[in-house]
C-alpha cells in the first residue's frame, strides 16, 4: 500500500522553494532558535563545514523581531493528530508538503555554506506512526553528521511516543533535543490536544534527562564516550490558548526545570493562524504577557527567585503578572520593607532584587565597591538608568527619603501608558 | 614628545611593544603621539617614520592583568583615533594602581569598555551578516562575500571563518582589506569594491529569501526589535532585507484577515484570498498597515502618516502632493492653508468634498528646520515611487471613476512618469482600469504666486478645471 502522504506529494509537484515556504511557515510557531551552549568544535581537519564556539549567532532578524539563527522547518506538515492550536492539525486546510531527508540535508548545507544559518532545527508533523516519523528525522541528522561531516548546530524536536532507541540515536547526532509540553495544564491539553498525553510527554523528558546524565557520567570515565545532546533539552508552552493563569504557568515551568533539568522553557503567545479552529480565541497574540513570562523566567534562572517569589508578584485576583510594570518591580513594590538596599554593603542576592539592576551591573558594583565608596553618580555609570533604581538604593550620597513608602511609587515608575500596538 | 607609528590600524603587537617601553621609562600619556603610516599630513609629519622611543631596558618585563589584555585587544580595533592613547593612559594607571581593572566605576575604564563593547558588537555582526555567494572557477566553487564593517575587525575575524569553513575556498572583501582562504592558508589582500565581489545573484538566495518571508509571523510585528539588532546600514548587503518593507506593509492586513476569517470548517477548499470582501475593512487594514510604513526615510522625522479620507466608494478621488506642517500634526489631508484654498475652490465649483476621496501622493511630511519652523520640502522621485505602493492600493479599493491629480508630484505618482502640467491640463487621460485622470495645479502653487492679479487669474482657472471634472460626475 502506498502511504497517503506520498500520493499527496505526487499529485502536486511542488518546487523546492514552494515546499520550503510551506514547511517554514508551518514551523514558525516554535519560538526557540537558540544555537548556543553546546560543545566547542570546528571544521578543521574534517571533510565538511561547521563550527560552534559557545555563543550562538543570529544571522538575520525577521520583522517580528525574532532572531533567525537556524533553518527551522518541518519535515512534513501532514499530521495524523488534530491539536486545535496547531496550523498543521489533521482538520486544517493548509497546503501540505513533504521534504525528503536528502532535500533537508542539501538545503541545510547550501544555507550554511553561505553563512545564512548556524544549523538546523528540524521538527515534523506525525505521519504513519511516531516511530516512522522519528526515523526520518534521525536520518536527516545522521546524514548531516556522518555523510557530510557537518559540525554546525542541530536541534531535533523529538516525538514522545517514539521508540527510546530512536531517541538515543537522535541524541547522539543532535546538540539539543526538545519535546513541547504545549499547554501548562492537563485540562488544557485534554481539551486542545486530545491525542497528546501529558504523562507520556513527561516520561519522555525524564528519559532524555537520564540519557544526558548517563552520557556525562560515561564521559567522566572514558574520554571517548559519545556525547548525548550536549546542549540539553528544552520545551515550549503556548500562552493564551487555554485558561491557565501566569501563576499556573510559572509553577509548571519551575517544576519542569527541576524535574527534567531543562535548559530553557519557551513561551509562545498563541497567535492567530490561517484556517483556525473554532475552539480557540481569535485575537491578537498576548505578546506583552509572553514578554512578562520570559522576564519571570529570567528572574528564576539568573536572579535567584523561587517560583513562589515570582508567584507573589502576580495579581492575587487574576493570578497574572501585571502588564504595565515588569515582574521584578512588581515584586519589589509588594515587598517594600526589604528596601532600600545599601549599594555599598548589601550582599549580591539583595542587590539582584533591586528593580533595574541586572546581573552585569551587580557584578560591576561588587567589583567596584572594593575600591571606592559608591556614590549615585558611580552607580549611574555602572547601569543603564539610575532613575528607576534610586527609590530602592542607599548610596554614599543618597538616601531615598520616604520614597519607598510613597503610595504613588508604582505610578512614578511605571512607563507612561501607551497603546499595546506599539509593543507589538 | 615621543612619536610612535604603528604598522596598521589593528596593530596590537606594535602598540604593546611600544607601550611597554614607554611605561617602563615613565613617559607621561600626554607626551606620546600615536599615529598610523598613512597619516602623513599632520603637524608632525616631518618626524614620521622615525620612532623616538626611549631605549629598551633589560627590566622591561612586567605583567598586567589578563582582563587588561583582553580589553585592549578588543578596544584597539575601534576606529576612534584616540584609542591608542586612551589605552596607554589606562596601562599607566593599571601599573600604578593594581586594582584599576576592577574599579568599574572609573570613567577612563568605562570609556574604553564602551569602545570594546562597540567592537564586540561589530565582530558579532560580521559573523552574522556576511553573505557568501558561490562563484564557479576552474578549481571548483569559491565563496565570495562583500562586507562593510564599522571598525578594523576583519583581520581579527579571519580565524573564525577559517575554523568554520575550513573545507571551502572563500574570500571576504571589505573596503579596507580582503581576506582569502584556499582551504589551507589565509592570505591578505588590499581593500576592494563591491563590484569586485563577484556575481549579483546566487540561485540559493532565492530560496533564502523565500525562507525569510515564510518564517516571519505577521501577527507579531515588532519592527523596532528588528531594527535595533539589524540596523538599516546592513540592509544593502543582505539579500533578504529588500523584502522587509513589503512584509511590514502587508503584515497588519494579513493578521486582520486571519482574525476576520471565520473559523474554517475542515476540508473546504483553500480559504478565500486575504483581500477582505468588504472594502471598508480592506481600507482600514490598509490604513493601519500604512502607519508602520518605512518604505522611505520620511517616516523618521514626520509626526505621523497621513492617509487618505472620504467614502471608500467615492466616484471622485483627489490626489495631492504630501501632508504639510498642519496636516502632519492633525493627521488629515488638506487641512492647512492650501486645504482651505482647496475647500473654497471646491465650493465654487459646486463639488461636495465629503463625497470625494482625498489623499496624497506621499503620506509623510518632508521638511527642513528653519529656526523654529518646519519648512516644507517637495518629495523626490524616490519617495514618490516608494509611496506609490499605498496610492495604488487606495485606488484599487476605492476604484474612482475620476481622479484629479493636484500638481506634478501627484501626476507622477499616478502615471509612474514625470508629467508637465501645461501639456496635459484640461484633457482626460484614460487609465488602464478605465478611470479618467485629470491633471491640474496644486492649490499651494496659487498661494505662492506673489502677484495678486496673477493669483486671481490662476485661481479662476483652477476652479474651472474643478468645475469641468464636477460636470463629469
Amino acid at each position: 500500500m502506498v502511504p497517503r502522504e506520498h500520493i499527496m506529494n505526487d499529485m502536486v509537484q511542488l518546487s523546492t522553494r514552494q515546499k520550503l515556504e510551506i514547511l517554514a511557515d508551518a514551523a514558525k510557531y516554535d519560538a526557540s532558535c537558540a544555537s548556543s551552549g553546546t560543545t566547542k568544535r570546528d571544521s578543521r581537519g574534517g571533510k565538511g563545514v561547521g563550527s560552534t564556539e559557545g555563543m550562538g549567532i543570529c544571522h538575520a532578524y525577521a520583522p517580528d523581531g525574532r532572531c533567525i539563527s537556524l533553518l527551522k522547518i518541518l519535515l512534513t506538515n501532514s499530521c495524523i493528530f488534530d491539536c486545535h492550536y496547531c496550523i498543521n492539525r489533521r482538520s486544517s486546510d493548509v497546503r501540505r508538503a513533504r521534504f525528503t531527508a536528502a532535500e533537508v540535508v542539501d538545503l541545510t548545507l547550501s544555507f550554511y555554506r553561505r553563512n545564512y544559518i548556524e544549523g538546523l532545527f528540524l521538527s515534523s508533523g506525525i505521519i504513519r506512526s511516531s516511530d516512522y516519523t522519528m526515523e526520518q528525522m534521525v536520518e536527516v541528522a545522521r546524514s548531516l553528521r556522518e555523510d557530510h561531516d557537518f559540525r554546525g548546530y542541530i536541534h531535533l524536536k523529538t516525538i514522545p511516543d517514539a521508540d527510546p532507541e530512536l531517541m538515543r540515536l537522535a541524541g547522539l547526532h543532535a546538540d539539543r533535543l526538545s519535546i513541547n509540553v504545549e499547554l501548562p495544564t492537563q485540562a488544557g491539553l485534554r481539551k486542545l490536544a486530545p491525542e497528546k498525553d501529558g504523562g507520556r510527554i513527561e516520561s519522555a523528558m525524564g528519559r532524555m534527562r537520564t540519557e544526558m546524565e548517563e552520557g556525562q557520567e560515561a564521559r567522566r570515565k572514558y574520554r571517548s564516550a559519545p556525547r548525548f545532546a550536549p546542549a540539553g533539552q528544552s520545551t515550549q508552552m503556548i500562552v493564551g490558548a487555554d485558561e491557565a493563569d501566569d501563576r499556573a504557568i510559572i509553577t509548571r515551568a519551575s517544576s519542569l526545570y527541576d524535574r527534567h533539568r531543562l535548559r530553557r522553557v519557551y513561551y509562545s503567545a498563541f497567535s492567530p493562524i490561517p484556517s483556525p479552529s473554532a475552539v480557540l480565541p481569535l485575537k491578537r497574540p498576548p505578546l506583552l504577557r509572553e514578554h512578562r513570562l520570559y522576564q519571570s523566567d529570567w528572574m528564576m534562572r539568573f536572579y535567584g527567585y523561587e517560583a513562589q517569589d515570582v508567584a507573589a508578584a502576580t495579581d492575587p485576583a487574576t493570578g497574572c503578572l501585571p502588564l504595565d510594570i515588569d515582574p521584578k518591580l512588581a515584586w519589589a513594590l509588594r515587598h517594600r520593607a526589604t528596601f532600600p538596599v545599601d549599594v555599598n554593603r548589601a550582599p549580591r542576592e539583595m542587590l539582584l532584587r533591586v528593580p533595574g539592576l541586572g546581573v552585569k551591573a551587580v557584578d560591576r558594583i561588587l567589583a567596584s565597591r572594593r575600591h571606592r565608596r559608591l556614590r549615585l553618580d558611580d552607580v549611574a555609570r555602572l547601569t543603564t538608568s539610575v532613575k528607576k533604581i534610586r527609590p530602592f538604593l542607599i548610596a554614599a550620597d543618597w538616601r531615598p527619603v520616604g520614597l519607598a513608602e510613597r503610595a504613588d511609587l508604582r505610578a512614578m515608575l511605571a512607563p507612561p501608558a501607551r497603546q499595546l500596538y506599539l509593543f507589538a | 614628545m615621543h612619536r610612535v607609528t604603528l604598522t596598521a590600524p589593528d596593530d596590537f603587537d606594535g602598540w604593546r611593544a611600544a607601550a611597554r617601553r614607554l611605561v617602563v621609562a615613565g613617559v607621561d600619556p600626554a607626551d606620546v603621539l600615536w599615529s598610523l603610516p598613512d597619516e602623513s599630513d599632520d603637524l608632525f609629519g616631518a618626524m614620521a617614520g622615525d620612532d623616538d622611543l626611549p631605549p629598551e631596558r633589560g627590566s622591561a618585563e612586567f605583567s598586567v592583568p589578563r582582563a587588561f589584555v583582553d580589553l585592549a585587544q578588543s578596544a584597539i580595533l575601534h576606529r576612534a583615533p584616540e584609542r591608542f592613547s586612551l589605552l596607554y593612559a589606562l596601562l599607566c594607571r593599571v601599573r600604578a594602581r593594581p586594582g584599576t581593572m576592577e574599579d568599574r566605576a572609573d570613567p577612563l575604564l568605562g570609556r574604553i569598555e564602551a569602545l570594546a563593547k562597540t567592537v564586540r558588537r561589530d565582530i558579532h555582526k560580521i559573523r552574522a551578516f556576511v553573505r557568501f555567494r558561490a562563484v564557479e572557477d576552474p578549481q571548483g566553487t569559491r565563496f565570495v562575500a562583500w562586507f562593510e564593517p564599522d571598525h578594523h575587525i576583519v583581520r581579527a575575524n579571519a580565524g573564525f571563518f577559517a575554523r568554520r569553513f575550513a573545507t571551502m575556498r572563500w574570500s571576504i572583501l571589505t573596503p579596507e582589506i580582503s581576506i582569502h582562504w584556499d582551504g589551507d592558508t589565509l592570505q591578505e589582500g588590499p581593500g576592494a569594491t563591491r563590484g569586485e565581489a563577484g556575481p549579483d545573484e546566487d540561485p540559493v538566495e532565492g530560496l533564502w529569501r523565500g525562507y525569510y518571508a515564510a518564517i516571519f509571523n505577521p501577527a507579531r510585528l515588532k519592527t523596532r526589535a528588528m531594527m535595533s539588532e539589524m540596523p538599516k546600514k546592513y540592509w544593502r548587503n543582505l539579500p533578504e532585507a529588500s523584502l522587509i518593507p513589503e512584509l511590514v506593509a502587508g503584515a497588519q492586513a494579513r493578521e486582520a484577515a486571519m482574525i476576520a476569517t471565520a473559523p474554517a470548517s475542515p476540508r473546504r477548499a483553500n480559504p478565500p484570498p486575504s483581500q477582505a470582501k468588504d472594502s471598508g475593512a480592506a481600507w482600514r487594514a490598509l490604513r493601519d498597515a500604512a502607519k508602520d510604513c518605512i518604505r522611505c526615510p520620511l517616516h523618521r522625522d514626520a509626526t505621523q502618516m497621513v492617509f487618505g479620507e472620504g467614502p471608500v466608494d467615492a466616484p471622485l478621488m483627489f490626489v495631492g502632493e504630501q501632508p504639510g506642517d498642519q496636516e502632519d500634526l492633525a493627521g488629515r489631508p488638506f487641512v492647512g492653508p492650501a486645504g482651505q484654498l482647496f475647500d473654497d475652490a471646491l465650493a465654487q465649483a459646486g463639488i461636495d468634498r465629503s463625497h470625494a476621496y482625498v489623499t496624497n501622493a506621499v503620506k509623510h511630511f518632508k521638511f527642513q528646520w528653519r529656526g523654529k519652523h518646519r519648512l516644507h520640502q517637495g518629495p523626490n522621485a524616490g519617495e514618490i515611487e516608494a509611496c506609490r505602493w499605498w496610492l495604488d492600493r487606495e485606488r484599487a479599493i476605492v476604484r474612482p471613476r475620476l481622479i484629479v491629480a493636484l500638481g506634478a508630484s501627484a501626476g507622477r505618482a499616478i502615471l509612474g512618469r514625470a508629467v508637465t502640467i501645461a501639456r496635459v491640463r484640461g484633457q482626460a487621460i484614460t487609465m488602464e482600469d478605465g478611470s479618467q485622470l485629470w491633471v491640474t495645479v496644486h492649490p499651494s502653487y496659487l498661494l505662492r504666486l506673489p502677484d495678486a492679479g496673477r493669483r486671481a487669474e490662476e485661481q479662476t482657472r483652477f476652479v474651472e478645471d474643478l468645475r469641468l471634472v464636477g460636470s463629469m460626475l
